[in-house]
């Protein structure tokens, strides 16, 4: 365990490991963004080639009408469930280990969203008429549905995500003063709007974010709803699906799940975060993505079950192509590589380490794109009369817009980490404040609004030692 | 919204207007819409409105086969609309059952629960008062939601730009006559909307040598190919009529009598194939060619 040998308490040992990627850049940092950023600009110079000359330079054509585009828009807004899960579900079941990851899993909400909406906009054949949308928008159109519930999402979680950041930024105003650029220290002292950790200060944020942890679970469920009823409104076989809401709502928080020990994963590494994010937490993160990935076996098998015992001719052809014609590969992928090897992973108890848990996650989200392709692609290419067959591959500009997005995303989560500390800072010491006082286990009290601390006078009391507070201690 | 947009249109009525005998020359009737002065047919629904149907008769239909051409139908709606190359409005598919096969033009079918229109998120795609579901090519976000929405396949889209005759520069775009053709906009057969009102058949019941094709009316309940005027209703009653997937509820106007081209003396186990339409690019290559021979 790194730095146990100083004799600095573990308060002042957490800010500093978690603010000096804030003011200490490696030469690394720079490598890595100014390749991304290079990955995003290629993919821009396609998006500017597909405005130029239009959808022709896409492989998607009459029949085959979406493709990679709409695949990422449901990935990047599936993954996006991550924030809800462990900060909003967790926090409502009082799950004290969520304190150090709240933070980024937060973050992939907010820029799967953002990276996931401009999706569709890419895959529009007039995008200049956006505006449109206000003007003459249909609430009866399950797009509009979509705008609504997405822009509804990306606000709260915006909120969501600055509520908590708030003492941390303040504590990043008191903390880098005078060693930071002014232009910098200036953002910190308006974003931290005056938090100077009063108790009412802190009894309003911990109500709003009372408020917001409720509101946040069914806007986010009702994201994926509307998702997928893009599909589920229609009369195409595989897509017109009774289940499909609650089914990509499950494979949403299931490919969350994947993303936030990925993400975590990375953080621990680079940010030498070992201390705070343990073991523990890739476990308990593991338990809910086998707990979902099974959940998600269940309603695939039902779905393909109820269909494959009817075999309504379409219901076959579409099967047969899924199951073992041209999507096969792509379904097995997902079936065998996606879902059953992640599972056995975190089943067994001997290949449940670190590694291999992060190796099921990376995983579990290829192989839910994967899922999202065949989802979006083989209906769109079933024959509607008879009986040709839609194409499509995806050509140069496609593949390198759908690149420079993952690129995009990680380069958004690089820039925020470099600007605003990725651990909960104030969260993580209100947790061991509350174990200190209330012992190691903090009971639900019944009639106790959850999460709402026991405690509000904390601000001043002194720190808590080694031994009762630190997880990572030992 | 809707009054500077009118102003506007009407201050290009004049120039469109003037362009008129300039879209004599490209071959076919552009002007026919100059005369409308909004571009949305409004129009409540009153007694005189007549509510649009087709029957298309398979027993008269051989895929233009044993006449050795490619399906009329298709060819004189490609020439009528300058359909953009690589889009058929109404597709004549080959269809092999059991005892043989038989042919199928597949117009866009003007569903009365159309899942088309119920999914477009800027209402671009609309029903006018006649019962014909429009695209209105000036609002269409180029989503693709309604072309996923069909159950029929009837619609297609402009992919890159497409190519316009040089008469369109002048043309004044209506939903009804939609031309030019515009990059990234959703296109479909909108049954001649712009020929019935006057009384003209649409251009592929006009173009089928068969007369395989009738145009309907559900109100007046009487349908004509051109040749001969029938009741409707008790003309599909009498020959078994069908709808195309009548069981997902769509409502269509567009209604089959079974065949395969018998009355024509196709056999069912024919085994000519369909000819590739030509778009009216070829089609008026081919005219200019052939008068420039006759000419010399």
């Amino acid at each position: 365990m790194r730095a146990t040998t100083t004799p600095i308490s573990p308060v002042a040992r957490l800010e500093n490991t978690v603010y000096r990627p804030l003011t200490r850049t490696s030469l690394t940092w720079y490598a890595w963004s100014g390749f991304l950023a290079l990955v995003v600009v290629w993919g821009l110079y396609a998006y500017s080639v597909q405005l130029r000359h239009g959808l022709i330079e896409t492989g998607m054509r009459d029949v085959v009408i979406w493709g990679f585009y709409i695949t990422n828009f449901i990935f990047f807004i599936g993954i996006s469930h991550a924030g809800t899960l462990i900060s909003a579900i967790l926090r409502v079941s009082q799950a004290e280990w969520r304190r150090p990851v709240t933070r980024m899993a937060e973050v992939i909400t907010v820029v799967a969203l953002m990276t996931g909406a401009i999706m569709p906009i890419i895959d529009m054949g007039r995008p200049e008429r956006i505006p449109n949308l206000i003007l003459y928008g249909r609430i009866g159109s399950p797009l509009i549905w979509d705008i609504v519930a997405i822009t509804t999402y990306l606000t709260g979680s915006l909120i969501y995500l600055y509520l908590p950041l708030i003492p941390d930024i303040a504590l990043a105003r008191d903390r880098l003063k005078g060693t930071t650029s002014r232009l910098r220290w200036k953002l910190y002292s308006i974003l931290s709007a005056g938090w100077r950790d009063l108790p009412e200060q802190r009894r309003r944020l911990e109500r709003a974010l009372g408020i917001m942890m409720i509101l946040i679970i069914p806007i986010a469920v009702s994201v994926h709803t509307v998702v997928s009823w893009i599909f589920g409104m229609t009369l195409r076989a595989g897509w017109n699906s009774t289940i499909f809401g609650p089914y990509f709502v499950v494979g949403a928080i299931f490919s969350g799940t994947a993303a936030i020990i990925t993400v975590m994963y990375i953080f621990r590494r680079v940010y030498h975060l070992d201390e705070y994010i343990t073991e523990k937490h890739f476990r308990y993160l593991g338990y809910l993505m086998l707990a979902l990935g099974l959940i998600y076996t269940y309603f695939t098998f039902s779905e393909y079950l109820t269909t494959g015992y009817k075999l309504v001719e379409v219901d076959k052809l579409l099967l047969e192509a899924v199951l073992r014609g041209t999507y096969a590969p792509f379904f097995w992928s997902f079936a065998i590589g996606g879902v059953i090897i992640p599972i056995f992973i975190i089943a067994l108890p001997w290949t449940r380490t670190i590694p291999l848990i992060v190796l099921a996650s990376v995983l579990v989200n290829i192989g839910m794109w994967l899922k999202r392709y065949v989802i979006v692609v083989s209906s769109l290419a079933l024959p509607l009369m008879p009986y040709d067959w839609g194409v499509y591959y995806p050509t140069w500009v496609e593949i390198s817009i759908t690149v420079g997005a993952f690129a995009g995303f990680a380069l958004a989560f690089m820039l925020f980490a470099k600007v605003f500390p990725i651990i909960s800072v104030w969260e993580v010491k209100e947790g061991w404040e509350r174990e200190g006082a209330e012992g190691p286990a903090p009971a639900l009290v019944p009639g106790r609004v959850p999460a709402r601390p026991a405690i509000r006078e904390v601000a001043g009391m002194p720190v808590p030692s080694v031994e009762a507070g630190a997880p990572g201690g030992k | 919204m809707q009054v500077p947009r009118r102003k506007f249109l009407a201050g290009l009525a004049g120039l469109a207007g003037s362009g008129v005998a300039a879209l004599g020359l490209a071959g076919v009737g552009l002007a026919q819409t100059a005369t409308t002065p909004d571009k949305r047919d409004t129009r409540s629904s009153d007694e005189g409105t007549r509510q649009w149907a087709m029957v298309i008769d398979l027993r008269k239909c051989e895929g233009c086969v044993t006449q050795d051409k490619p399906p009329q139908c298709t060819e004189a709606c490609n020439a009528e609309h300058f359909v953009p190359a690589g889009q058929e409005w109404i597709r004549v598919f080959k269809v092999e059952g059991p005892g043989g096969s038989y042919f199928m033009p597949r117009p866009c079918m003007q569903c009365e629960n159309a899942p088309c229109l119920n999914v477009c998120p800027v209402g671009a795609t609309y029903r006018n008062p006649e019962g014909i579901n429009l695209v209105d090519h000036e609002r269409c976000i180029g989503c693709r939601m309604c072309m996923s929405a069909c159950p029929y396949g009837a619609r297609s889209f402009n992919w890159g730009q497409p190519e316009n005759p040089p008469g369109a520069t002048f043309a004044q775009y209506s939903p009804e006559y939609p031309v030019p053709h515009r990059r990234g906009t959703v296109e479909k057969c909108m049954l001649c909307a712009h020929q019935v009102k006057d009384g003209k058949l649409p251009a592929c019941a006009d173009g089928c040598p068969m007369n395989a094709i009738y145009l309907g009316d559900l109100v007046t309940d009487r349908a004509t190919n051109g040749k001969e005027v029938v009741k409707l209703s008790r003309f599909l009653a009498e020959n078994n009529a069908f709808r195309l997937k009548e069981e997902l509820g769509t409502r269509p106007r567009v209604w089959y009598i079974r065949g395969h081209g018998q009355e024509y003396g196709r056999q069912s186990e024919d085994e000519r194939q369909l000819q590739q339409a030509r778009p009216w690019q070829e089609q008026k290559k081919e005219v200019s060619s052939a008068s420039n021979n006759h000419t010399h």
